[in-house]
């Protein structure tokens, strides 16, 4: 399977869900949505972003509906769902701990 | 938590599985139009279109494969890729119908052979008696001379022992039924009064007895019936509680029928009445409960061990007693250690257990070869395969889904083959579990096939599916698409040893192994069927009477024997007739010894015997209408009767333990165990007594006017035929005495139950080695075809270059051949190896013997011309011209 090799492992996850939390978007717009926010910084190639976005379904939490998208196209957007929104709020808890733990450790060494 | 998950899920899977195509459409729309929107982008960056939507592509890092992982993502992917897989194997075979036909048949063998040998494991050592809690009931062994035969010394053991919670005890009874008709010969048990409540057993109608029930020697006359004798004899008439029937004349009550389930506590037969032991001797017409020296009171004591007590301590405290009676009664009880086991195979445990124990070792060699088999054949299956598995690979597809695939091939062959084998062997030992080797006995084998017999030939099915559908892994690991599609299938002519050649040598030496064991077996068959076993048994009928039965007591028994022989030898046509008390030699592997002591011997202490011979009474006549050859001294006459000195005759092996020499011994004195001295007056030919595999023993044999017994056999020597001769005798005898149960048969037909564990076994080996010799027949074939398949060109352009036809033979089948020499040689030295294991079982088994060598030479030849005539007859008939135009 390739993976996006320069982001920490789970955290496309994370990502996807914060931004799926934002608005509803499909998936063409979730890889735009993504290197406008980070600034070109996170690279998720296109390769990646679907199969994760279909775990992320089957997993119950995200849903997806077909839409006419921007363009007047048909297209599969996806939408947070209750459960993903507390998978999120897991997961962000969760990478605040790690980073803050991170951050600190780094810091000592400086100091 | 769990519960939304699944309420968010499940559409998705359901519908992932069920609307297959429209959520295939969906992956499809949502990736292009992704593509669609990247392309746009670039050629909005100034691409041409066409460099776009590669760019677009290249980004997606390979379409087909995404797709596949968003698939994986549906965790519903693995079955749907199973059932694609079974489709599509299912078209494979069908268009292999050779290769699939081959391994099925292949494992049908396996399997069907496995399960019959696991269904007899299991219906004679696995499953318990039909008791409750039955998992912790031993028994004692019967005949083990450990002391446990009389019914004093089983008082005892049940009053001091401290390892069983209460112990029960039984022995057969053999008596003439009488319910007011003609009596018929029954078998029953007769059991102590706690055996019902001891084993757990509650009736089916009316009452069983009690332990209240024995009030003192013969003071309980009550009769349980077994359910399958109530069925057959009373049409289940309810009333029968309380009616009185007569057992040997003597009136016995009907006092309750015992469950359908319940056939006592042996494997192998079933009774047809209970009755308590206490009441033994009044049937019999005899004293022999109260005899502590007896051995035949009890057959076998039973019960539950104590919780937390183990099989040793059990074994221990019990031989503690034992210990304790022989310093309590040194005179009558002469023992050796006893050991304990699980009751239904009492006295057979040992070579039961041996035979299966070989059987599941021969079995378990057929599925190892089967194994081997299909193993080479799903080797060169794949091998046949490689271009087209090469071109998967190339066209994106995952070594795993391969394998994969292969699995899903092997496990349908297992299945089908599995189910084909399991109801072979279904079919196998319903018949067996029906059949009755000996009729009229009432003998069967308990071997029905149960649940775990179907679990254990699935497992078996799938293990060895999975076995040899490892074998062509490396080969699809190593495949290197690129090579086998520019290269082609023809490939390389592989000169190296293969993992094929050492599966099919391997499974060949098995086979040949088989093949030697069934045919020595065989051959020792044959042999005890011809030998000299002390008598002749060929045109003699034996007639069985109990005058017990008759009511017959004290002087009139004798009395009444002698009329008998004078009434047979009355009959025209018979040339001899004679009597022998009890079982004639053997005559249903029964047979007793008797102590004898040295004439100087005072201390006549059990351990001070000098001999312990079988023991025969006979009549004057025996010797001659059993054709036993007299070497010296004299026979039996009329006058050694009760008033005469106590004479014997004794066989040259007691004659020579007793006295040095034939001579030595006529003459001579020896003491029985109650003092009484013996003159030798004869000596007879050596013969078998108790099996025909034994060692020789030692017999003396007896007037029977000097020790009369109720219960003897007639030997009547005739050229008759046999039926007319047994209506005769029966006809004579009620002459006599109109309501005398008579049991007619041929010694031969009594000598098939010593001869039943033979037969036996060579009728498995017989059949182990057959299948050995198809399993052979289908290795070389299938390898002998590959190979002349994979060589066509090769032997194309030889034939068109002017090769000979045995050269092309030579160059077609010469490594079949080789391979097929080589693992007969092994197997043939393995099988005389392990033929001395066969001779514990089989009388005369010897592999020293040139016609078994040539034998197994022959049908291993055999097996290889079978197998490879039709890769020869292909390989002869190539037509090169044609053959080089195709390729």
């Amino acid at each position: 399977m390739s993976r996006p090799s320069d982001l920490v492992q789970g955290t496309l996850d994370l990502l996807l869900l914060k931004i799926l939390a934002l608005e509803p978007l499909n998936g063409w717009a979730i890889s735009q949505r993504l290197k406008q926010v980070s600034g070109d910084i996170l690279q998720v190639s296109d390769g990646s972003l679907y199969p994760a976005l279909h775990k992320l379904e089957q997993e119950g939490w995200i849903t997806a509906e077909w839409k006419a998208s921007e363009n007047n196209r048909r297209a599969k957007f996806y939408s947070l769902t209750r459960l993903g929104r507390r998978q999120l709020q897991q997961e962000a808890a969760n990478w605040t701990r790690l980073s803050d733990a991170i951050t600190h450790v780094v810091r000592l060494d400086e100091a | 938590m769990r519960i939304d998950h699944w309420f968010y899920m499940l559409p998705l899977r359901l519908r992932s599985l069920f609307s297959r195509r429209s959520v295939e459409q969906d992956l499809d729309d949502e990736l292009q139009y992704h593509l669609a929107q990247r392309t746009e982008e670039f050629i909005a960056k100034g691409m041409s279109p066409d460099d776009a939507r590669y760019a677009a592509l290249r980004e997606m890092d390979g379409l087909t494969q995404r797709k596949e992982e968003c698939r994986d993502a549906r965790g519903v992917n693995f079955i749907d890729n199973t059932l694609r897989d079974v489709r599509y194997a299912w078209r494979i075979l069908k268009k292999s119908p050779g290769f699939a036909l081959v391994a099925i048949l292949t494992l049908t063998l396996a399997i069907g052979a496995n399960a019959v040998v696991f269904g007899i494991l299991n219906g004679l050592i696995l499953r318990p008696l039909n008791a409750p809690h039955a998992e912790n009931l031993y028994g004692t062994e019967y005949g083990d001379d450990s002391g446990w035969g009389s019914y004093p010394n089983y008082l005892d053991l049940r009053d001091r022992n401290r390892c069983f919670e209460s112990l029960a005890a039984w022995e057969f009874v053999f008596a003439g039924l009488d319910t007011g008709n003609d009596p018929v010969r029954s078998t029953g048990y007769s059991v102590t009064g706690n055996y019902f409540d001891v084993l757990g057993v509650q009736p089916y109608l009316g009452r069983l007895f009690h332990a209240a029930d024995e009030r003192g020697y013969g003071s309980a006359p009550y009769l349980v019936l077994t359910y399958a004798y109530w069925h057959a004899h009373f049409q289940d008439d309810r009333n029968v509680v309380g009616r009185t029937v007569r057992l040997n004349k003597h009136p016995f009550t009907i006092i309750g029928v015992a469950p359908e389930d319940f056939r006592g506590t042996l494997l192998f037969g079933s009774p047809d009445f209970f009755i308590p032991i206490v009441n033994l001797d009044q049937v019999n017409g005899g004293a022999e409960l109260n005899a502590r020296g007896s051995n035949r009171g009890i057959f076998q004591a039973l019960g539950h061990l104590k919780p937390g007590v183990t099989l040793a301590q059990a074994i221990t405290d019990v031989n503690s007693v034992g210990a304790w009676l022989r310093k309590m009664y040194p005179r009558e009880t002469g023992r050796n250690q006893a050991s304990l086991s699980h009751p239904g195979l009492s006295g057979l445990t040992q070579p039961v257990q041996a035979f299966v124990a070989a059987l599941m070792l021969l079995a378990g060699l057929i599925l190892l070869a089967a194994c081997a088999n299909l193993g080479g054949l799903f080797a060169a299956h794949a091998s046949d395969r490689s271009r087209e598995i090469a071109l998967r690979l190339a066209l994106g597809s995952s070594r795993r889904r391969i394998l994969q695939g292969l699995f899903v091939e092997a496990t349908l062959i297992s299945l089908a083959g599995g189910a084909a084998g399991l109801l072979l062997s279904v079919a196998l030992l319903r018949r067996l579990s029906v059949w009755q080797p000996f009729p009229g006995t009432g003998l069967y084998i308990p071997v029905t096939p149960d649940t775990r017999v179907y679990l254990i030939a699935l497992a078996l099915a799938l293990v060895s599916g999975l076995l040899f559908g490892i074998v062509p892994v490396r080969q699809v690991l190593r495949t290197d698409p690129y090579q086998i599609v520019k290269a082609g299938s023809a490939g390389r002519v592989g000169r190296r040893i293969t993992v094929r050649d050492l599966l099919l040598a391997a499974q060949i030496a098995i086979c040949a192994l088989l093949v030697t064991a069934s045919m020595v077996a065989v051959r020792g068959l044959v042999r005890s069927l011809y030998g000299r076993v002390g008598f002749e048994p060929r045109n003699v009928m034996l007639a069985g009477v109990n005058l017990a039965m008759g009511g017959y007591s004290g002087e009139s028994v004798p009395a009444m024997q002698k009329r008998m022989i004078d009434a047979m030898e009355t009959i025209p046509g018979v040339e001899r007739v004679g009597l022998v008390n009890n079982y004639p030699p053997l005559g249903y592997a029964a047979g007793s010894r008797i102590n004898i002591f040295k004439d100087e011997t005072r201390d006549l202490n059990p351990s001070n015997a000098a001999a312990m011979p079988y023991h025969y009474e006979v009549s004057d006549g025996y010797f001659g209408a059993a054709e036993t050859r007299l070497l010296a001294g004299r026979d039996f006459t009329p006058h050694d009767n009760a008033n005469a000195p106590l004479v014997a005759v004794a066989n040259r092996a007691f004659a020579a333990r007793m006295f040095g020499s034939m001579a030595g011994a006529i003459g001579g004195y020896c003491r029985m165990q109650d003092g009484n001295r013996v003159q030798i007056v004869g000596v007879v030919e050596d013969g078998k007594y108790l099996s025909l595999t034994e060692d020789q023993q030692p017999a003396i044999f007896l007037p029977f006017l000097q020790s009369p017994m109720s219960q003897v056999w007639l030997v009547v020597r005739s050229s008759r035929d046999p039926q007319q001769l047994a209506a005769a005798i029966r006809n004579r005898i009620h002459v006599l005495d109109a309501g005398l149960p008579v049991d007619t048969q041929t010694w031969n037909t009594m000598l098939n139950v010593v001869m039943f564990p033979a037969r036996v076994a060579t009728v498995a080996l017989g059949v182990l080695g057959t299948m050995g010799a198809i399993l052979s027949i289908t290795g070389i074939f299938g390898m002998a075809a590959y190979s002349v398949s994979r060589r066509l060109k090769e032997l194309g352009i030889r034939v068109a270059l002017g090769a000979q036809r045995t050269e092309v033979l030579r160059a077609a089948l010469g490594r079949a051949f080789k391979l097929l020499a080589l693992g007969s040689a092994a197997g043939l030295a393995l099988g005389i190896l392990a033929s001395q294991v066969l001779a514990s079982i089989v009388y005369q088994a010897t592999p020293r013997d040139p016609l078994v060598l040539i034998g197994v030479v022959l049908s291993m030849a055999v097996v290889g011309l079978l197998a490879t005539w039709i890769p020869a007859h292909r390989a002869m008939s190539l037509d090169p011209l044609s053959l080089l135009r195709e390729e």
